[in-house]
């Protein structure tokens, strides 16, 4: 776990040092503005998708949907993120106790 | 740069106080980060140094998810540096702006995240992105971290993630931090069309590899792509307590 910690966050660096420091035409293509700019969507909904969706290799449905089902109502709201995370941890918890 | 108008004292506070204001609403993500950090099975340590050496919260998030959803650590520090690799795009518009050089240069770079740009991208100057930018880079750095070791201890305290929902907390987060991104047709498409993907390879490849094959779908629209689309820097809108 360590090593994978050390290796992103040395990554992570890089990555924003370059930016700095290389001339903007290397990477001021088009194609490659789309890619890094949808990258990050595609990332973060699959990385919701498989939180609430699945368990190892599993899909599944658990209390953890309607935790997520809070979060995108208190997101409509334009609530705050405490509210929005603390509040789908909640809703979730009481749905196990029932 | 000598010909430049000075900023007035009043400019300058102004600046200051909204990098300050941006830093303590990240500080609340910060929070967030640290108890689902720990929730996914890292150390309080492991969660502090994430945020001390990577301080990019989408690639720390994405990194403790992928462990959290059983994946391979490696593959969470590939996806930590897929999210990286929006920074570079980001550092490619500030050098011409921020103008520095050595160690300086070596300096801002690791405070170079969605906040900092934001705050900095559109002041029509060097003296005053300069000031946005290290203002509310420092303010994030401080806050972020403090607010981290918080978390994380709290969430040490919790113990079984099930326990108060804290697996729920998870998927919210991933959701809050999409959902700026949501405001055009084409990233709602590639959002559902990696959240497809994703679930469709979880009974069939090891955990962590569905979130990185979902990058495949940004790749494909990115080039099948033909309509012009600049880099969507980040604005003061799209940052947590910069909407003045």
């Amino acid at each position: 776990m360590w090593t994978a910690i050390l290796l992103a966050c040395v990554g992570c660096y890089v990555l924003k040092l370059a930016g700095l420091s290389l001339p903007e035409r290397v990477l001021s293509h088009p194609t490659v503005e789309r890619v890094a700019d949808l990258i990050p969507v595609a990332l973060l909904a699959a990385l919701v998708a498989v939180q609430v969706f699945s368990d190892g290799t599993t899909l599944t449905l658990d209390a953890r949907v309607l935790g997520l089902g809070f979060a995108v109502v208190a997101l409509l709201l334009r609530m705050p993120f405490l509210v929005v995370v603390v509040g789908a941890s909640v809703v979730a918890a009481l749905a196990r106790l029932v | 740069m000598t010909a430049e108008p000075r900023l007035s004292p009043a400019e300058r506070s102004g600046i200051v106080r909204d990098g300050i204001a941006v830093g303590l609403a990240t500080g609340a993500y910060g929070v967030g980060f640290g108890a689902v950090s720990v929730a996914s099975g890292l150390s309080v340590a492991q969660t502090c140094v994430l945020s001390l050496l990577m301080f990019t919260g989408a690639s720390q998030f994405a990194l403790v998810g992928v462990v959290a959803a059983g994946g391979a650590p490696l593959s969470g520090a590939a996806t930590a540096l897929l999210l990286g690799t929006r920074n570079t795009l980001y550092g490619l518009r500030m050098a011409p702006l921020l103008q520095w050089r050595g160690w300086r240069r070596a300096a801002a770079a690791h405070v170079l995240i969605d906040e900092s740009t934001a705050m900095s991208v559109n002041r029509p100057t060097t003296e005053g992105a300069r000031l946005g930018f290290t203002t509310t880079g420092v303010a994030v750095f401080l806050l972020w971290n403090l607010a981290t070791a918080i978390g994380a201890l709290a969430g040490e305290a919790v113990g079984d993630p099930r326990t108060f929902g804290l697996d729920a907390a998870v998927g919210a987060a991933f959701l809050a931090l999409l959902w700026p991104r949501l405001k055009d047709d084409r990233n709602i498409l590639v959002g559902v069309l990696g959240a497809a993907v994703a679930l469709t390879m979880v009974p069939i490849t090891a955990a962590g590899v569905p979130v990185l094959a979902a990058g495949g779908v940004a790749v494909l629209v990115g080039v099948l792509s033909k309509r012009d689309d600049p880099t969507e820097l980040p604005g003061t809108d799209d940052v947590a307590g910069g909407h003045h």
